[in-house]
């Protein structure tokens, strides 16, 4: 059973004269951890708001194709309704807390889905405590720093407990190691709980050593999909994605001759080949 | 320019007696200020309203966001004493209505001071109030300390390109904040469309039955002001009707400079 | 050049945000200021053209005393470009956003008209010279912002912030136009947390914390240094990291970049040869 399925995709949004995505077709099976890159512009935002029902919901335009996610049709669904199935997290905290107390933010999902007190309740603990912020429930959102500040938006979502999580460039604003902690709180997620995550990102070199998938998206349309060693070559680099610097330089060190089982994508993996090949 | 006066406003988290207090108790108390101000024009009565605040103030520990409010209100209390002097009235009752404008920003400016938006949109959920209604209303409340924010960075990065807002005429003066309110007008509008994705993402408007997680309850303190601003608001009135309240003797009114005042 | 002595700046009503900062930025040196979150990194550099005067020290540029200045003068020499272009743009075509800040300056229209051709073809904007600000995308809004600061060519040009929310090869591109500026002997001054831009262009990097500057030397120098990175907030770069990992097979220290790590890698292997 997918869990996303799209079927020739397409989005034009009102009174644009193109497409902002097109043919998109894909299937994610339930417990996926998908990198979503591509440059600015290829569609990458249209497709998260499509998998959550702002668009058609949301966002009006020419609608064509299928999208299925948890067994719902965007199409026949509100916005509201996804949520349950669904989260979206987006790329400014700022504008996702608004309360005057982390609790009441993460409580503001399972109130509106008219939930009694002591559901919203148990949801609220349970997801400060996955998202580790629990001693910060009481504290305004201003208080806090760029990478708690997003935990908390990942716990606003996960209080409606969707089975998939879509997060658009989570860690644009965030220093490198707020960046480093949120997507290991992403990746606990994926692995503990089993989410389906989406992941919107152009800094690959962060988040390769979680993603078992990428799909590289250009000018609205999807043009390299697999595991990421598959999709790190040539095309990759000529569509104008960051391929971790790693990956870089191995490509560059095998124009110049020297053999490597495999390019690495992760430091790890790197140090590890290169310790094999000067032992040779 | 000055956004101090949205300081005034703003709410800040301190635990005090007037900040813990019910939001629904403190905004009675508040219309029980804004009534009497209301009520009468004696200066004498006034200048009582407004000494009134001063304890609360105190209690509250907002002397200085208070104080600068009561600064950036100057410029409107001003135009109100000269629009009645200059239009006939007399020294005492000028002062007496800047008085009553001063007493009523004065104790919107406490309750806004010492209640979160967050205990506001409650306290009117509760009053059965629509939800969207009371969110609107507290979300722009929220929002004033961001937008003044907004603004202020607007204010920077314009000045950094050389725009210079204490130059120049009326006119040009006026035509020189086209260039702050344009971009805070845009970033409002961004603003807005984010937030709403965010709320419509976590399924705002989906049941109309909603269980707010925190209740808000009235302690037996709570009763007691609403008890008293009741008593002060039955005490006022018999004042008005039934006291005679001295007036200061001295008529002092602006010389008939214009033929047509 | 641009110097502080002692410098220290509170907010009204609040704790000091700069506390004592002695600093001295050489024409034509290429700058990245980094630090965690709330370090003082935008409010240092505020104080730069006068936005902010110092609540104690000085700010010297150029010789003058920021006290004894004025925004608008001390912006002539000292350009800003702030992070967010929506909190600027406002005009109803691109060259009209361009040509605001040179009609305050008091340019003559023909100097105005000649400058903002110029600009707009620097960056690549000439076809969006009547279109309105409103309707660019994220980057191209970004360049105007830009734009309208270089249009009048100052001397020092600062960037706050400005690769974030920006993909790879438009960060390449701006990399790329850095350091032309800098080549064309501009004074530039980046504000960023972004460890792989700097990494590749490798500027002095003056490090701040809570207030201080508790670092001040060569990228390469700056970004190995586990614990300042850790105090800042701050990681390795890839490249870096890989080396350090690798440091006991005699690959050279202070490698942060793809090409040298490169010519280092293959060095290493030809001798072991």
């Amino acid at each position: 059973m997918r869990v996303v399925q799209a079927d020739h995709l397409t989005f034009t949004y009102s009174g644009a004269p193109k497409p902002s995505i097109q043919e998109i077709s894909f299937d994610i099976s339930p417990g996926e951890f998908v990198v979503l890159t591509g440059p600015s512009g290829c569609g990458k935002t249209t497709i998260c708001r499509c998998l959550n029902g702002l668009i058609p919901n949301f966002y009006s335009g020419e609608f064509t194709g299928e999208l299925i996610v948890d067994g719902m049709n965007v199409k026949d669904h509100t916005t509201a309704e996804m949520a349950t199935h669904v989260g979206l997290v987006f790329q400014n905290p700022e504008n996702q807390l608004f309360s005057l107390s982390i609790e009441r933010d993460v409580a503001f999902g399972p109130e509106n889905l008219g939930l009694s007190r002591e559901e919203t309740r148990k949801r609220v603990d349970w997801a400060l405590e996955v998202t580790g912020i629990t001693d910060l429930k009481d504290k305004p959102p201003y208080e806090l720093s760029g990478g708690q500040q997003q935990r908390a938006a990942i716990a606003a979502v996960l209080a409606m407990q969707p089975k998939v999580i879509i997060l658009d460039e989570p860690t644009s604003f965030l220093d490198p190691k707020s960046a480093l902690e949120i997507l290991g709180v992403i990746s606990d997620l994926n692995r503990r709980l089993g989410i389906t995550i989406i992941l919107v990102e152009h800094r690959l070199d962060l988040v390769s050593k979680h993603a078992n998938r990428v799909i590289v998206m250009d000018d609205g349309k999807i043009v390299l999909d697999g595991t990421p060693r598959n999709v790190y070559g040539e095309q990759a680099r000529l569509i104008g994605i960051g391929l971790p610097r790693v990956t870089t330089l191995f490509n560059l060190l095998q124009k110049e001759g020297l053999q490597f089982s495999r390019v690495p994508t992760t430091v790890d993996e790197a140090a590890h080949e290169l310790r094999k090949m000067l032992a040779r | 320019m000055s956004l101090k006066v949205f300081d005034g406003f703003k709410f800040a988290k301190l635990p005090t007696p007037i900040h813990m207090m019910d939001p629904r108790a403190k905004f009675i108390m508040t219309i029980g200020i804004f009534s009497a101000a209301l009520l009468f024009s004696n200066i004498y009565a006034l200048i009582v309203i407004f000494l009134v605040q001063l304890p609360i103030v105190y209690a509250a520990r907002t002397w200085k966001k208070w104080a600068g409010s009561m600064r950036a209100g100057v410029f409107l209390a001003v135009l109100i004493f000269v629009m009645n002097f200059v239009f006939g009235s007399t020294f005492v009752f000028s002062a007496a209505m800047t008085l009553r404008f001063v007493s009523l920003m004065s104790a919107f400016s406490i309750f806004f001071m010492t209640t979160s938006p967050d205990d506001l949109g409650l306290a009117l959920e509760q009053a059965r109030v629509p939800y969207t209604l009371s969110f609107t209303f507290t979300t722009a409340v929220r929002l004033v300390p961001t937008m003044a924010l907004d603004a202020q960075t607007v204010i920077d990065a314009q000045r950094s390109r050389g725009l210079e807002l204490d130059r120049g005429n009326l006119m040009k003066r006026i035509r020189n904040y086209i260039p702050i309110l344009i971009p805070l007008i845009v970033s409002a509008i961004r603003r807005s469309i984010e937030l709403a994705e965010a709320l419509e993402s976590r399924g705002f408007g989906a049941s109309p039955n909603r269980q707010p997680l925190i209740v808000l309850r009235m302690k037996t303190t709570d009763y007691l002001v609403v008890a008293l601003t009741f008593l002060m608001i039955g005490f006022a009135v018999y004042v008005y009707l039934r006291v005679p309240l001295p007036t200061p003797d001295i008529a002092i009114t602006m010389p008939k400079i214009f033929p047509w005042l | 050049m641009i110097q502080t002595e002692e410098l220290k700046y509170a907010y009204p009503s609040s704790a000091d945000v700069l506390r004592g900062i002695n600093l001295t930025i050489n024409d034509g040196e290429f700058v990245a200021i980094m630090g965690e979150n709330g370090a003082g990194k935008t409010t240092l550099v505020k104080t730069f053209n006068g936005l902010l005067l110092p609540t104690a020290g000085t700010v010297k540029v150029d010789g003058v005393n920021t006290r004894e200045s004025s925004v608008a003068k001390l912006s002539k020499d000292v350009g800003l470009v702030f992070q967010n272009p929506d909190h600027q743009l406002f005009s109803e075509t691109v060259k009209e956003e361009l040509a605001f800040s040179l009609r305050n300056f008091g340019y003559r229209e023909d100097t105005i008209e000649r400058r903002v051709a110029t600009i707009l073809e620097t960056l690549d904007l000439t076809r969006y010279a009547e279109s309105s600000p409103f309707v660019l995308s994220g980057g191209e809004r970004k360049r105007v912002a830009l734009a309208a600061v270089l249009v009048w060519n100052p001397k020092h040009i600062i960037l706050d912030e400005p690769t974030i929310g920006q993909d790879y090869q438009q960060k390449d591109r701006l990399r790329n136009f850095i350091v032309q500026l800098n080549a064309q002997g501009k004074t530039v001054i980046i504000i960023t947390h972004d460890v792989e831009f700097v990494a590749e262009c490798k500027p002095r990097i003056v490090l701040l914390s809570r207030g201080l500057v508790v670092g001040d030397g060569p990228a390469e120098a700056i970004l190995s240094d586990d614990q300042l990175l850790d105090r800042s907030s701050l990681t390795r770069p890839q490249i870096g990291a890989l080396m350090y990992q690798l440091a006991d097979l005699g690959l050279p220290e202070g490698v942060i970049d793809v090409y040298s790590a490169e010519r280092a890698i293959l060095q290493t292997v030809r001798r072991r040869k």
